[in-house]
């Protein structure tokens, strides 16, 4: 008979399994069940909500078993670090293990949007609302400058190429079905990741997918859901009507003139209901006793909102698991295929739908590019400089990719024979792509139209990319405890060599044929090779020691500073083991941790030898020089920095963990303080030299912040609990130093915004936090109008020029809160999850660009729409670099709800769970444009967002 | 780990050492110092700019130069909202402006661009390889177009920024930090180079020498630098002007007869060619760019005039055009539908310059391509009026050289130089105005007034007017305005310390042993 603990009634429904014959039995209504077993069998009993129970049989002819109720939070959970894994009641460093029950439900093409909200230092934004999109990821506000800022990736003990995109794809981590994955680890403080050296300096995510269960019998899941993305508002601007009252009062004859008589909504025409379809089914077992296996399909169809867009994707996995040699020598298979296929719409028609006059007709009724309306010059030809017909740009261009890729790892796990303590492990690791796409549109179509010989418009784009990255690890981890001086050790020392090969070619011909662009190719290869070791000690339970240390080499530097060192050091104190504590019945859990390490950072986006002499030669025909009546190719010395290296991020982190009532209640607090020096910026290069920019160590950043996660069983009952987890984070980053010659400077950095050319309204600046907004003072009338061109002069020489621009504020929010619920009563489960950025603001690109009546005066024979924010600035001219247009982008959201049922064992032992959810709910927040969520901090012209509903199924046979 | 040492398997891409392995390699070598004054990168139109921090069209040497040249004078406005290019417009610019930034860089990347090719092809690398003996002296002859570059470099650097940083091929590469060098310090080394040269260089109009610098090109610059050499260090030098200008005048060129044909898509040919001394050549077939010629002639065609009538059915990006100030020199009422001049003839249907159809020549609003008139002084059409060479891909490249030294130059730098000297002559001048179909003018109606006048009439859009306004002190002040001068509409008093550039901040940043010009 079972019973539970506290109140003493009797369970049903506890599985009961003999794990050496792997039968199973169901309690009944009194707890009662019966099995075979003889002497010496593993009897396991489990059932939701309670702690596993496993009991040696001794032939008793009945078994009472008191199961105890669990928390959410379990302090012996095995997670997943580099190299090895531990429990949250033995890590030193700061560790935080997402495992299924706690992924964000509904739609997620991407693993790391599983995540988005649930771990308090770790921010997730994703690029919009295409389909498959990737995402912009930083853990702890981003070590980096202009170096890759992501985190590592390492998926099943193979490190990813981080930041390295792959052609035909808008995020690399598609090719994990998320359906697959079991848990995903977060790394953040020098302890947890100096074990990957080099690539650490940004936090590091360990993916780890499913695998059989030696000890579960045959099992088959099946997902499956449709949605329907839905857009939730649309930029405001003037309808046909209104434009037509702001050009006939405000223009001259000529430039009414070219008004029409439509009244259309851009918007409406290029976007649209969107469906989509995903659906996989997970098959495990164990093909003999020792060698459990799972396989998995899965297959995504999702449209886009924008017209033509598509992501298609079908994966499938197979791991293999098989334990030989007694249980000493255990193999893990895992490979991961995916094909992919996009189908991608050119964004540049948001833009289009926004400024494309309104008066304008959809389809001008003769043949011309397409049958589509377009600005035309008075000789017929399309007008350079105006709008183009955004459903044009939609409909006349085919842009389709197809991504195949293939992980796959081995890792074999050798227990010494005679010598159990220590075991060998070897990881030998795959991740191949091969992608090509083509981009193609007909010459008549205005977008790549040529006035002069339209035979010779239009476009086909080819390009094709292979990328391969191999993995080889060995290491050997000695763990033995030794009771009679209460010690335990854990040792781990090993190497690793990747090596990482791209190739890429692209041709670019217009459609008859004739080359635009001869043959662009970009081959290089990279290696990495570190040796490492990490020394764990416990002493008594009570105190723990983590020491590790890795030596990194890397091909991208020169010989003499291609190595370097990387250490941590962490100790922690589980106080509750103390005496004092041991037997409280409220503190059930206080662990106080401390750490110190260096880390790096050697991936510098796309430069595979930035310490080497490179002479590159015209890359295409159109860059030629005539020389003795030959034009020629020209050969260009590109500039070089021959000691460039990584840069180096020292962490501190010290953290109180805790829980309460037997954990019913937990959670952590933690404060951290990266110093990166010797950053890797592109900065001024002094003069005369072989460019005025240069890649080199310079400078100094630091983010220091601090993050609490709380947690809580505020209801646990059989029939009821409710499960509540909330998180915050607090960063502040500021780049201390920047310039070699001392300096105190800045420099404009980012991506140019839409409107002129090469505008760019970033600077880094010492004492800012980097990528801040660098803007004029706007002066305001009496009304709170802004007054156009007012500014405030900032250095009191009389004039406004660029030397009273000023940083004011950035797109880093200052705290990031995280809020989800799961509440379950009898057979029907209904969670949400929120989010909160507070302290960011974003440069409203939209506004700036459109929201002005400079649009409206016809210069250059066409007239543009106008945003409605005219109304309110009544600005003239585009006045780009005012602060009137940075807004305060704070917000909270509700990513997802859903609400779910679950028929139990429904024809024998399936459970069968129906349910609905609805992704971005809602969004609370004054920033004016369409979503405050934009991870550069511009905001121009994002691919919404959109509502998603879902109809969903999971089955469990 | 000897993995780490990785091979470059990029076609494309050369390691250093490696570089040059033959004749042709060395070619490729010049043609890139010379490329750096024509285009922008390494890949037309664009991508794989040469610097950074700013679009890479903006970033072009001609089109940065010019920029400098030509939109704080009284000749050009653009309208473009563009950072802070309307700073341009006014006279108001300050060393963070990030065209400033361009122009300096270009100028001083090319010096560098030069100093490499020095250093990669001594005699020492062109023996190691084995190149014959006329194969070294055909690298013999790169190196002195390479140190004619590179003085054309520090020329412009000079003349705008006063002093810059300065290094040569004896310079280490990486870790070092120029030191910054007076403005006479720089006059007095680019005069000793090009002299240096000049007997390296080859003889004035060589055949087959299109596109490449020659003895007359070297002559041209020291006569330019001569001309100014007051401004630059406090010393006038107007007889070795005339002695330099002479030297051209009796080097076999001759004005081209019809003075519309040196600014059309064929003028690397026939007739235009007596008259040019140097061009940066432009062909859309094989030189494409958003900056240089292709922004000077789209930049400067917009509102009702039609793009493929200039020979750009592509383009018209409606930027640049004149104030009154420069119509008036050719019509003083601001009609330009009776001028005779050929210089400053209405626009119309291929031929003239000033368009005026739908434009006032009032400039109430600089950042509207309406207001003030259009000028078509280069279009690329050939001189029998057909369409210019485009390109095949894009229609909105061009075909036009854009001449950086021409014989009317001289002709007008001679006569005032002359004029200095005591000796006041109208004959090469008058040369000039007949072309022109202008009235001839005597010795004695040759003044200050005159000869800027003149050199405005002449040579107006041709990247000289800052030079010159600063050469008469007009440049800033208050003595001569045009509208927007000073931020003002009608124009306005400027302070002194415009008439040379500052140096940029980022520089300023990264070399610490820079000086800041009087002022900013």
């Amino acid at each position: 008979v079972v019973t539970e603990d506290e109140a003493g009634f009797t369970l049903p429904d506890v599985t009961v399994t003999n794990q050496s014959t792997l039968e199973e039995v169901f309690t009944d209504l009194d707890g009662a069940f019966s099995l075979q077993a003889s002497e010496g069998d593993v009897i396991l009993f489990s059932l939701d909500g309670y702690d596993d129970m496993s009991i040696n049989y001794n032939n008793e002819s009945s078994l009472n078993i008191t199961m105890r109720t669990s928390s959410s939070f379990q302090l012996d959970e095995v997670v997943v670090i580099g190299y090895g894994t531990t429990t949250y009641k033995d890590a030193t460093g700061s560790v935080v293990a997402v495992t299924e029950k706690d992924f964000n439900e509904g739609i997620v093409t991407a693993p790391e949007q599983l995540l988005t909200g649930k771990v308090a230092g770790l921010a997730i934004t994703t690029g919009g609302g295409q389909p498959g999109t990737g995402s912009l990821i930083r853990i702890r506000g981003g070590s980096s400058i202009n170096a890759v800022n992501d985190p590592l990736f390492v998926v099943d003990g193979v490190p990813m190429d981080n930041g390295a995109s792959i052609a035909g794809s808008s995020n690399p981590l598609n090719y994990i079905n998320s359906a697959d994955i079991e848990s995903i680890s977060v790394l953040k403080d020098a302890s947890a990741t100096a074990i990957y050296g080099a690539r650490a300096s940004n936090g590091v995510i360990i993916i780890t997918t499913k695998r059989g269960n030696k000890n579960k019998k045959l099992g088959v899941t099946l997902n499956s859901s449709v949605s329907l993305q839905d857009r939730i508002n649309q930029v405001d601007v003037l309808s046909g009507d209104q434009f037509r009252q702001v050009i006939n009062e405000r223009a001259n004859e000529d430039v009414a003139a070219l008004l029409g008589t439509a009244n259309t909504n851009w918007q409406d025409e290029i976007f649209k209901k969107a469906l989509g379809y995903d659906t996989n089914v997970g098959l495990t077992g164990n093909i003999t006793p020792n060698l459990p296996f799972r396989l998995s399909l899965g297959y995504t169809n999702q449209d886009g909102m924008l017209k033509t867009s598509n992501f298609e994707r079908t994966t499938a996995s197979v791991s293999l698991s098989p334990s030989l040699l007694d249980d000493h020598l255990k193999i893990d298979i895992n490979a991961k295929g995916s094909v992919e296929e996009n189908q991608f719409a050119d964004t540049g028609a948001i833009g289009s739908a926004i400024m494309m006059d309104p008066t304008q007709p959809v389809y001008s009724g003769n043949s011309d590019f397409g049958g589509y309306w377009e600005w035309l010059n008075a000789d017929g030809n399309p007008n350079a400089n105006a709008t183009r017909n955004p459903l044009a740009l939609l409909m006349l261009k085919d842009n389709h990719s197809y991504v195949n890729r293939l992980v796959g790892n081995v890792k074999f796990d050798y227990k010494i024979h005679g010598f159990e303590d220590l075991k060998a492990v070897m990881n030998l690791g795959l991740d191949y792509s091969q992608s090509s796409g083509s981009e193609t549109v007909p010459a008549f179509a205005r977008m790549n139209y040529n006035s002069d010989v339209p035979d010779n418009g239009g476009l086909r784009r080819d390009y094709d990319q292979i990328r391969r990255n191999q993995l080889f690890d060995f290491y050997l981890n000695y763990n033995k405890e030794v009771a009679s001086i209460k010690s335990l050790f854990d040792v781990t020392a090993g190497y690793s060599y990747q090596s990482f090969d791209y190739d890429n070619h692209e041709l670019s011909t217009s459609e008859n044929g004739e080359v635009l662009n001869s043959e662009i190719s970009d081959i290089n290869t990279r290696v990495l090779l570190g040796f490492f070791g990490r020394f764990n000690y416990t002493f008594n339970e009570k105190y723990l020691l983590t020491g590790t240390l890795r030596y990194d080499g890397t091909s991208r530097f020169a010989e003499d500073v291609r190595w370097g060192w990387f250490p941590s050091l962490a100790a922690a104190w589980n106080i509750s083991e103390e005496g004092f504590l041991k037997d409280s019945k409220t503190v059930s859990n206080l662990k106080l941790r401390a750490g110190w390490g260096i880390t790096g950072q050697e991936n510098l986006n796309n430069q595979p030898y930035p310490y080497l002499p490179i002479y590159l030669s015209s890359v295409n025909q159109y860059a030629y020089y005539p020389i003795g009546g030959n034009y020629v190719p020209t050969l260009r010395p590109n500039i070089y920095d021959p000691l460039i290296k990584w840069e180096e991020t020292t962490t501190w982190n010290i953290g109180l963990d805790f829980g309460f009532f037997n954990n019913r209640m937990w959670g952590s607090v933690e404060y951290y303080l990266k110093e990166t020096e010797d950053m890797i910026q592109n900065v001024a290069a002094p003069l005369p030299n072989l460019n005025n920019r240069i890649t080199t160590n310079i400078g100094t950043m630091e983010n220091r912040g601090v993050e609490i996660a709380l947690g809580g069983d505020l209801i646990k009952s059989t029939d009821f609990t409710w499960t509540v987890n909330a998180n915050a984070t607090f960063n502040e980053n500021e780049i201390t130093k920047i310039s070699g010659a001392g300096n105190n400077e800045f420099y404009l950095t980012g991506d140019a915004i839409a409107g002129g050319t090469g505008n760019l309204v970033l600077a880094n600046m010492v004492g800012a936090p980097s990528y801040s907004f660098y803007v004029y003072e706007q002066v305001y009338d009496a009304n709170g109008t802004p007054i156009e061109g007012a500014y405030v002069d900032q250095n009191g020489d009389g004039q406004i020029n660029d030397q009273d621009l000023r940083i004011f504020h950035s797109g880093r929010p200052d705290w990031m809160l995280g809020f989800s619920s799961n509440l379950n009563y009898k057979n029907w489960d209904f969670g949400f999850s929120m989010r909160a950025n507070i302290g960011n603001y974003l440069y409203n690109n939209v506004a700036s660009n459109v929201g002005t009546y400079a649009a409206t005066r016809g210069t250059n024979g066409y007239l543009a729409n106008i945003q409605a924010d005219a109304l309110n600035s009544q600005f003239e001219n585009n006045e780009y670099f005012s602060d009137y247009y940075i807004q305060n982008a704070s917000f909270l959201k509700m990513d997802y709800m859903t609400l779910g049922y679950t028929f139990d064992k429904i024809f024998g032992k399936t459970n069968m769970r129906f349910y609905g959810t609805v992704q971005n709910v809602f969004t609370i927040t004054e920033y004016d444009g369409l979503d405050p969520e934009i991870g550069s901090g511009i905001d121009n012209n994002v691919y919404p967002r959109p509502r998603i509903y879902t109809l969903g199924v999971n089955v469990n046979f | 780990v000897d993995d780490l040492d990785v091979e470059i398997e990029d076609p494309d891409e050369i390691i250093g050492g490696n570089a040059y392995q033959n004749l042709e390699d060395y070619t490729s070598g010049i043609a890139k110092v010379y490329a750096g004054l024509a285009l922008s990168g390494q890949q037309g139109s664009a991508g794989q700019g040469d610097i950074g921090g700013i679009d890479e069209g903006f970033g072009q040497y001609l089109r940065a130069y010019w920029q400098l040249q030509q939109l704080p004078t009284d000749e050009t406005k653009i309208a473009w909202n563009d950072g802070t290019l309307q700073t341009f417009n006014f006279q108001t610019w300050s060393s963070s402006s990030e065209f400033i930034n361009a122009g300096y860089s270009r100028f001083l990347y090319e010096v560098e661009l030069a100093n490499q090719f020095l250093r990669d092809s001594g005699d020492d690398q062109l023996n190691a390889i084995g190149l014959s003996d006329a194969d070294k002296a055909v690298v013999h002859q790169y190196r002195a177009e390479a140190r004619w570059l590179r003085a054309l470099g520090y020329y412009h650097a000079m003349d705008l920024f006063a002093n810059v940083p300065f290094k040569t091929e004896n310079d280490p590469v990486g870790g070092y930090y120029p030191p910054q060098y007076s403005r006479t310090e720089l006059f007095n080394y680019i005069e000793s180079e090009l002299i240096a040269i000049e007997n390296e260089m080859v003889a004035p109009r060589t055949a087959g020498h299109y596109g490449r610098a020659d003895r007359a090109a070297a002559w041209a610059l020291l006569a330019k630098m001569y001309l100014n050499a007051e401004v630059y260090t406090g010393t006038a030098r107007y007889a070795d002007c005339i002695t330099y200008c002479e030297k051209i005048m009796n080097g076999g060129y001759s004005l081209a007869a019809n003075y519309e044909n040196l600014f059309r898509a064929d003028n690397h040919q026939g007739d235009a060619l007596n008259e040019i001394i140097f061009a940066i050549p432009y062909d859309a077939n094989y030189m494409q760019t958003f900056g240089g010629m292709t922004f000077i002639i789209n930049a400067s065609i917009g509102g009702d005039a039609s793009p493929s009538e200039l020979g750009v059915p592509g383009g018209g990006w409606g930027g640049t055009r004149t104030t009154k100030n420069l119509v008036q020199l050719f019509a003083a009422d601001g009609n330009v539908n009776n001028v005779v001049d050929t210089r400053g003839k209405v626009y119309s249907s291929g031929n003239g310059t000033f368009f005026t159809e739908g434009q006032q020549l009032e400039m109430a609003d600089v950042t509207q391509y309406s207001n003030g008139f259009g000028v078509f002084k280069f279009k690329n059409l050939n001189a029998d009026g057909t369409a210019g060479t485009t390109g095949s891909n894009d229609a909105s490249q061009v075909s036009v050289d854009f001449p950086l030294f021409r014989l009317g130059d001289v002709y007008l730098m001679w006569t005032e130089a002359k004029l200095r000297t005591g000796g006041a002559d109208a004959t090469y001048v008058n040369l000039l105005r007949t072309r022109a179909n202008a009235s001839t003018v005597t010795a004695g109606q040759i003044n200050d007034q005159f000869i800027l006048d003149e050199r405005g009439r002449e040579l107006y859009w041709e990247a000289t007017r800052r030079t010159d306004l600063v050469r008469f002190g007009k440049f800033t002040g208050g003595t001569y305005v045009w509208p927007w001068k000073g931020q003002s509409p009608e124009g306005t008093s400027t302070d002194a310390k415009y008439d040379i550039y500052p140096l940029p901040v980022a520089d300023l940043s990264a070399n610490p042993n820079l000086t800041q010009n009087p002022g900013y």
